[in-house]
């Protein structure tokens, strides 16, 4: 049976077929709607945030049938989240661990010791990029560096079919060898929609939890903590044997034979299909390997590929990884190779079919006959820009702090999250943008190197706040001081897709916000209706003079919010 | 094929019904869209691709057969996906050929079919000219119709443009299902190669039932006015 799903999805119906056990994620796009199944499910099966053990749940968006007891939550951030999914692999369940790119630095920490004392429950932890910036603000990350810092196993489907198959895989690899391994999705992979083959659910079965104490496995304590380096790249070396041999590492030829080519591609992820595409387009017959592990890569598979080659162009997005490596192994096997790469194809910005059809018409030297209209051809109109939603609350806050204060004078801190439209027409008060939680961390620093001398408001949402703002904001109190921050609490995370937070919670019993900023030592606290603008505006002319810290919390629901 | 309106239009939701009914008659397919900032309140285009075997889910440049406008400043972006302009002549042997032309003119005939919503969404935000006020405050008007329709009509001659917003207004209260009465049009007009009964089938398994009877008051609408 056949069924459309999202890149997504995909995921997670392969993750259910494999019989998941444990769930843990923080929610950014392109990664969002691997959560939101798993939250669906625990929700359809009245459950969350405690999906209890063996419990039905039903699953009409993934799958057609109910009975998967699984763990889900979204967890504070995703460095939490990580850190959950390895408790879980610890005491023996099969674990997910999804993020953004972005989530992955915040995670880094947690991944590396991970890899060192490896897994006990297979464990699988997804990825998502996000070329092109699309969806994300501070940088066009590509994660495959974290393979190489980290050593964990990367694999990268191109499409929903691959995404189920590779995560499957990925489980059983994890088993086999007790090493998390990492599957890298980009935009165009997560957000990609097609008919995928299910196959059978089956069924979770976390009963047999338990840690099991074994500290010489699970504390990375020197000097223990060197030999576990050793057995880390023993497992990559048997990995890498392994990949030598998997069926996601492929060659793929129309019609004639590998041998009598002269020109060859290599590709992984996403490029594969513009690859099987730009083909397509000029009517011509290569050989491709397509290489579904990124690391380790299947170095003997790619001598033997290029080794009879003069010319081969690697296709892939962002930088050049593969195209780095291949150069280094035609040194001892063909150190006359042509290699083509980043020198055709753009390393800023999400690659393209038509990309492919220019950079392979250059390598064959054959004629690009499409007639393409040029960027100058192209009408020229106003450009419509990302909006805040009509009624949304965070008009009230921004129209209020233009209000209260000399907006060229005073210095906006940006945050992540639907606010970051504050740096847009026509609000345009944002005069830094980070990553999550920064808007208070750097709001510190601009005041103590300017001893105090501007005046600084700083925005962050409430999730935001609950991810990384906690630690910055008591760093202003200990280190002594003075922005203004007003957190944007709509009582939802609302870019990703209104996901709960510990803040909003799906029961009313969440942990106030402003109990937290009292704990951390703020005298000057106010939790304010934006709808009440007077008051608003009096009390940010007012803490704008104070001599601690001082919060605002701006609260009133997103307009989605039920 | 490329679909483009705006954040909140309902675009997603015509693209997988169009990706069911894909499905149901046989076809591979393979879709393309974008969530999160970039949904927000801004452009939105999606891509899907059927036929016997489907690679890549972006529809590459000058390859849209069929353009769906929500919103009709929105089909200027998608000029890009316009088929070249050809002219069928004869070549040296005699052969008929469709001979591709060199630029893009006025009258170019292009295989690319537009069918546009007649409806214009304000712009509420765009980027400041350097002219615009100290904190850009400065909503930019939209481009009159006819202006919009004549740069179109530079790209291809085959425009359908069709009040649907104002139809399914009067005739159903709402125009939140837009999408779905232009992709049930375009398939009673055959600009799409898909039978218009799937389109009922594909919503069954689409949509939330709650919403189901007025997307097949949709589909009889367009129907009706085909």
């Amino acid at each position: 049976m056949k069924k459309i799903l999202l890149g997504n999805e995909a995921i997670v119906r392969g993750a259910l077929e494999a019989g998941v056990n444990f769930v843990s994620t923080y929610p950014g796009t392109p990664a969002s709607e691997i959560g939101n199944t798993f939250y669906k499910i625990a929700k359809e099966a009245g459950v969350y945030p405690h999906t209890k053990r063996g419990q039905g749940a039903k699953i009409d968006e993934v799958s057609p049938r109910s009975g998967v007891g699984v763990y889900f939550e979204f967890s504070t951030n995703e460095k939490v989240a990580l850190e959950a999914g390895i408790g879980a692999s610890f005491s023996g369940l099969k674990t997910l661990v999804a993020m953004k790119h972005f989530g992955l630095n915040v995670a880094s920490d947690s991944l590396m010791p991970f890899c060192y004392t490896g897994s006990k429950g297979p464990t699988v932890i997804v990825v998502a990029d996000d070329p092109n910036c699309w969806s994300s603000a501070q940088s066009e990350q590509n994660s495959r560096a974290y393979s190489y810092l980290a050593h964990i196993p990367t694999l990268e489907p191109s499409d929903p079919q691959e995404c189920k198959d590779f995560i499957k895989l990925a489980f059983e690899i994890s088993e086999k060898f007790n090493l998390p391994i990492l599957i890298r999705l980009t935009t165009r992979v997560s957000h990609q929609r097609a008919p995928v083959k299910l196959g059978k659910l089956s069924g979770s079965h976390p009963d047999k939890a338990r840690f099991v104490k074994e500290p010489q496995r699970f504390v990375t304590m020197p000097p223990r903590v060197l030999e576990m380096k050793k057995e880390l790249f023993k497992k990559i070396e048997k990995i890498k044997e392994f990949s030598e041999k998997t069926f996601i590492n492929k060659i793929s030829l129309l019609t004639s034979d590998v041998n009598k080519q002269k020109t060859g591609i290599i590709t992984s992820g996403v490029s594969y299909l513009y690859v099987m595409e730009a083909l397509e387009e000029l009517k011509i017959d290569l050989p491709v390997l397509k290489l579904g592990f990124f690391y380790p890569l299947s170095e003997k598979k790619i001598k033997d590929f290029i080794k009879n080659l003069k010319k081969v162009l690697t296709v892939e997005e962002l930088e050049p990884y593969l195209e780095k490596e291949i150069t280094a192994l035609a040194k001892s096997v063909n150190p006359g190779l042509q290699i083509y790469g980043k020198a055709l194809l753009p390393e800023v910005g999400e690659l393209k079919p038509d990309h492919v059809v220019a950079a392979l018409a250059t390598v064959l030297k054959t004629h690009d006959r499409r007639v393409l209209a040029q960027r100058a051809d192209l009408p020229k109109f106003p450009k419509r820009l990302p909006n805040l939603c009509p009624g949304c609350p965070y008009w009230l806050v921004f129209g209020a702090a233009k209000k209260a204060v000399d907006f060229k004078k005073v210095i906006f801190g940006g945050d992540i999250g639907c606010y970051m439209l504050a740096g847009l027409p026509p609000h345009n008060i944002q005069d830094y943008l980070s990553c999550m939680g920064s808007s208070i961390g750097i709001a510190h620093g601009i005041k103590k190197a300017t001893a105090g001398q501007q005046k600084l408001i700083a925005f962050i949402g409430d999730s935001t706040f609950f991810h990384a703002g906690i630690p910055a904001l008591i760093n202003t109190v200990f280190n002594k001081s003075n922005p203004l921050i007003i957190v944007m609490d709509n009582q939802t995370m609302a870019m990703t897709g209104h996901q709960p937070h510990p803040g909003a919670p799906a029961k009313p019993d969440g942990i106030k916000i402003e109990n937290i900023v009292k704990a951390c030592g703020v005298k000057n606290l106010k939790v304010i209706d934006p709808i009440k603008q007077k008051e608003l505006i009096k009390t940010i002319k007012e803490f704008l003079n104070k001599k601690q810290v001082s919060v605002i919390i701006a609260r009133r629901p997103c307009i989605f919010v039920k | 094929m490329v679909i483009v309106g705006t954040g909140g239009q309902g675009v997603i939701t015509v693209l997988r019904i169009l990706a069911e009914v894909a499905l149901i008659e046989g076809y591979d397919v393979k879709t393309s869209e974008l969530h999160g900032l970039s949904q927000r309140g801004g452009s939105v285009e999606v891509h899907i691709k059927f036929g016997n075997k489907i690679h890549s889910p972006l529809v590459a440049q000058g390859k849209a057969d069929l353009i769906l406008g929500l919103e009709m400043q929105e089909c200027l972006k998608s000029c890009y996906f316009v088929h070249p302009h050809t002219k069928r002549e004869q070549d040296a042997k005699g052969t008929k050929i469709d001979k591709v032309s060199s630029r893009y003119g006025v009258g170019a005939n292009s295989k690319t079919s537009f069918l546009i919503n007649d409806y214009l969404i304000p712009i509420l935000s765009c980027p400041p000219e350097p002219s615009a006020q100290a904190d850009g405050r400065r909503v930019q008007k939209p481009w009159p119709k006819n202006k919009i329709l004549k740069t179109l009509k530079n790209w291809t001659k085959d425009i359908t443009l069709t009040p649907a917003a104002k139809i399914c207004e009067k005739e159903l209260g709402t125009k939140v299902v837009v999408g779905v009465y232009l992709l049930s049009l375009a398939a009673f007009k055959k600009l799409v190669p898909i039978k218009p009964a799937s389109i009922l089938k594909a919503m069954k398994k689409v949509l939330p039932s709650k919403y189901l009877e007025l997307n097949k008051k949709t589909f009889n609408l367009a129907r009706k006015n085909d």
